[in-house]
Order: C-alpha cells, then structure tokens, then sequence
C-alpha cells in the first residue's frame, strides 16, 4: 500500500494505492476519474522531467539553463545530473542545442532552454 | 524630451505581452525599457519547467516561455531599452529614465503601462531575531545564483516559506548537491502549487513543517544553525517547542512585495491588500492613462495569466492612445466575506465589452462553498467550489449580459456562502 497525494488539481486528495496485483492495481481516496490515472503512473513508472545548469565558456552569463528533451524515470534523476558536473560548453549556445546527447543510454538528450551570446 | 505614444516600464513577461498586444491593436510607437541586460523579467532565472500549460498547451521552462514572447517583440520591430532603469514617473506622463549610453533619458508619453513585477520581501520584512551573519539569502537570490552565475550558496540549508520560489528551490539545491534539512512554513497550509509541494518535497523526502516558524539565527560570521517553533492559531511561536537545526544557509521565501513606488508617486491610488494600483476592467489606474498589470498589480500564480492580464493591458493602452479617455461612471468591485480582494476594482459603466474575467483570491482554504457574486444586494452568479485555498487564483468570466446587468448597478460584491 502506497499513499500519495494527487497533483492533477488544488484539492490534492489523499490517495491509498494498493499495487500488490500489479494487473489491477486499487486506488482508493480520489475524489475523480484523474486521481486514479496519476496514481497509477506514479506507482507504475513515475517520470519527471529534469531541468538544471551548465557551464558556459566565455559567455554573457556563466549558466546556460538545460532541461531533458523527455521525461526520465524518476530514479535516474541524479545520475543524469551527474553528467552535467564537469562540462564546460563554448559560447555561443543557442536555445534547443543538444548539451548532452542520449543521456544515460536513455534516449533522451540534455538540451540548452536558453540562448547565450559570447561576452562582449 | 522624447515624445512616446507607449511607454512600458519592465520587459518580463508582462510588459513584452503588453508591446505585443499594444502593437497589434495598431500603435507603432511604443518603447520597452528594461532594468536589466537582457529581456524575459524572472523567467530567466526561473529554469523549471511548467511554464506555458494554458498559453501553449505544452510545459516550457520560464526562459523558453520568455523567449516565445521575445520573438513575438522583435519580430514586431518593437523598440527596446536594457540596462535601463526608470527614475520616476509623472502625472502628466513623464518617464524619467537612465543608463550608460544615453544619460538621462525624459519621455512625454500619452500612456505609460506599469509592468515592473515585484521585489522579494527581505528578513527586515518580518524581523527574524538572531545574528545578522552571511548565509541568509532571499529564495530568488539563491535562485540567481545558482542558475544564472553559477555559484552555490550553501550546503546545508533551512527554508522559511512554503510557496512556490521556496519549494523549487528546495529541489534546485538537493540536485546541485545540498541537505535540505527542513522547508518551515507558518501558517497551517502552504500557499504554493501541489504540483510543487510533491515534486520538491516529497520526491527528495524533504519534511514540511506547517505552523511553525524560524525563532532564532544563530551563527559568527556564517549561520551554524536555526531555532524553529511551532507557533499557536494566533501565530506566535510557542517556545517550548523549540528545536535547533543545524545549517549553514537560510533561505526566506516570505513573499513578494510589488513594485508600486513609481506609480505611487505619479499619485496613482494602491490597494492596502494588493499592494498595486486601483485598477478599472481596461487595466487603467486612477491617474488617466497609466496603465497597470502583471505582478506589480496582483501576485500571479502562472505567468500564463500574467500575459492574460498584460495584454488586455496592451490592447486597452492602444485604444486610450486613439480614443481618449472613457466615462467617470463606474461600479465599484469589492471581495467580502473569505474574498480578499478582486481585480479589477471598478467597471466602466459605458465600456462595451464581450467578456470580463474577474481574479480573486480568497482568506483562507475554504471546502465545499459557492463563488457569488450579488449586486446590490442581489445574489447574480454562483459557482459551486469543492476547494478554494489562498495559494490559487480564483477567477469568474463575466457574458456581455451580465456585464450589461452590473454597468446597471452600483456596486459588486464577491463573496464566499455555504
């Protein structure tokens, strides 16, 4: 039995999820259909995107802001951020460009959410 | 004297939605002056993502959501200035601004739009006693200098405030390495998204502490610990439940403070409860021709509804540019009864309108109550809520009968009943 609390609206209902059978797993405290569907993502395989800084080189600023281009699971969030640490990209970079490709063999890329022009 | 049909002070979110909208409903003249080096206002800074579900229908970071406005600016041509601060602005619409390559810049604008956001209440703000050490930051400094300069600002750290600048940046830390020791929040519910409270907290196992607040600092020269207590209904801390957390960094998210001075002193009336200017349904304070919107006006919850906001602020600035200023006669909007406030403050008796969105926020978490709206004692428009809290917006958009039905009226009242 899991207890979670619901993110879909501002009531964030208290949910029990009972995933012992996981063919049918039992959500119980939602108050609508959208309670159920997010527990049980959140008990299946639960993803976040992950958002963080690099190092720039000789930029305007010193971070460029970076995002996964997907959702990871969840427990792979600090081992992606890991491969952010020791990176020093050369300005300039431009919004959309790929930072770190296939992150951890999961298909999914590190890109730049913000343009930084080289230092003036 | 630099003669300007559009003067918009801040080019965050608001003010680049306020050009844009002000743009296409046909003014040309307008400028953006911006404080800091580069467009996007706190977006830049902001590098979450959730940016963008109700203007987009997709989840973009604050800088890529600011970098969809800016296009929209520069593809326009729109005029703008950086590293440009507003001095003061007049009643007769004078904007005295400055900056390095220019000097002293004056404008003779026919309408100025407010959009200059918020500052972060600082520990003066609610006077924590303690040491006055280094390692207490304001949440969005840290946010700066983590994201933007590249520095971290400690390694063990206790967070006072549980909206949302304090549960992100509760996350932000734990990923680049700090503790998280404990997010401390006064009052006995927190004013920030759910959303946040599970993918910030919960996620990282981080402990939310309601009713409880920061007592002591302790620390020479740097912070060694935080004593925190809980506190009683009426908020004072009951001290023999102190307990000291050890850290070295304090981060206060304590709430926003708008940037009313300017508009203040060009004698435009502000609200004690939002802190931003009167405003009536076209966004125009009560100084004619300066208009209000964004953050400076009322605290947002999603840059979404600030753009909203912005540009109906645009697009009315546009037609007072053209068409002079509307009649005196107006209904006045007030929240009672668990609302604490509604924008916009007044109706125009003889604007003519399609529609009409009017944003509250209420006192306290409330459970299965109705929204109503009476005028003058008569009860028009009710809408059923499972839940409202202080942390969301609430909203009712007004049909053109309606509206219709309040010009005829004098005054609105928002309220809350069983």
């Amino acid at each position: 039995m899991k207890e979670l609390i619901c993110i879909c609206c501002p009531m964030g209902c208290h949910l029990q999820v009972d995933d012992s059978d996981k063919k049918n797993i039992i959500v119980t405290g939602n108050t609508c259909p959208r309670g159920a569907k997010y527990a049980k993502d959140e008990v299946t395989c639960p993803k976040r995107v992950v958002t963080s800084v690099a190092a720039v080189d000789g930029g305007e600023i010193n971070m460029v802001s970076v995002k996964t281009s997907d959702s990871i699971p969840k427990d792979k969030m600090f081992d992606a951020l890991k491969l952010l640490d020791n990176i020093s990209v050369p300005a300039p970079v431009e919004i959309g460009q790929v930072i770190v490709k296939d992150v951890l063999g999961l298909g999914v890329d590190f890109v730049a959410t913000k343009s930084v022009s080289k230092q003036r | 004297m630099i003669n300007k049909n559009l003067v918009i002070i801040g080019g965050g979110p608001a003010g680049l939605a306020a050009a844009k909208s002000a743009y296409d409903a046909g003014e040309r003249d307008i400028v953006i002056l911006e404080r800091q080096s580069e467009l996007g206002g706190i977006l830049n800074q902001c590098i979450h993502n959730g940016f963008g579900l109700h203007t987009f229908k997709e989840e973009l970071t604050g800088p890529e959501y600011a970098q969809r406005y800016i296009v929209e600016v520069q593809k326009r041509n729109i005029e703008y200035k950086l590293d440009t601060t507003v001095l003061s602005i007049s009643n007769d619409k004078i904007v005295t601004a400055v900056n390095e390559a220019d000097g002293l810049i004056k404008y003779a604008a026919k309408a100025i739009i407010v959009a200059c956001g918020c500052r972060e209440r600082p520990r003066g703000g609610i006077n924590v006693a303690g040491s006055r050490c280094a390692g207490i930051f304001s949440a969005g400094t840290a946010q700066k200098l983590i994201n933007i300069d590249g520095y971290m600002p400690g390694k063990e750290v206790v967070i006072l405030g549980s909206g949302d600048i304090g549960l992100i940046m509760a996350r932000r830390m734990t990923f680049e390495g700090a503790k998280v020791k404990a997010v401390v929040e006064l009052m006995p519910y927190s004013s920030g998204l759910n959303r946040n409270i599970v993918q910030c907290l919960k996620d990282f196992d981080i402990p939310l502490l309601f009713s409880h607040t920061v007592v002591d600092i302790k620390g020479e020269g740097r912070v060694s610990s935080v004593v925190i207590a809980q506190v009683d209904e009426r908020l004072n801390p009951i001290m023999s439940t102190a307990q000291e957390i050890k850290c070295d960094t304090l981060l206060l998210s304590i709430g926003l403070v708008p940037e009313k001075e300017l508009a203040e002193k060009a004698g435009v009336k502000v609200s004690p409860i939002t802190g931003g200017a009167i405003v009536d349904e076209s966004m125009m304070t009560s100084v004619e021709g300066i208009f209000e919107c964004g953050n400076v006006l009322h605290v947002h919850d999603l840059v979404d509804f600030v753009s909203k906001e912005s540009e109906d602020a645009g697009a009315s600035a546009a037609k007072y540019i053209k068409d002079g200023a509307k009649s005196e006669a107006k209904v006045s909007i007030v929240g009672a009864d668990g609302v604490r406030y509604v924008v916009p403050h007044y109706l125009s008796k003889t604007a003519s309108l399609d529609k009409l969105q009017l944003k509250m926020r209420v006192a306290n978490v409330f459970k299965n109550k109705r929204l109503v709206a009476v005028l003058d004692g008569e009860e028009i428009l009710s809408k059923k809520k499972q839940i409202v809290t202080p942390g969301e917006m609430e909203s009712i958009i007004l049909t053109a009968e309606q509206i219709k039905k309040i010009q005829s009226g004098e005054k609105l009242t928002l309220c809350l009943k069983d």
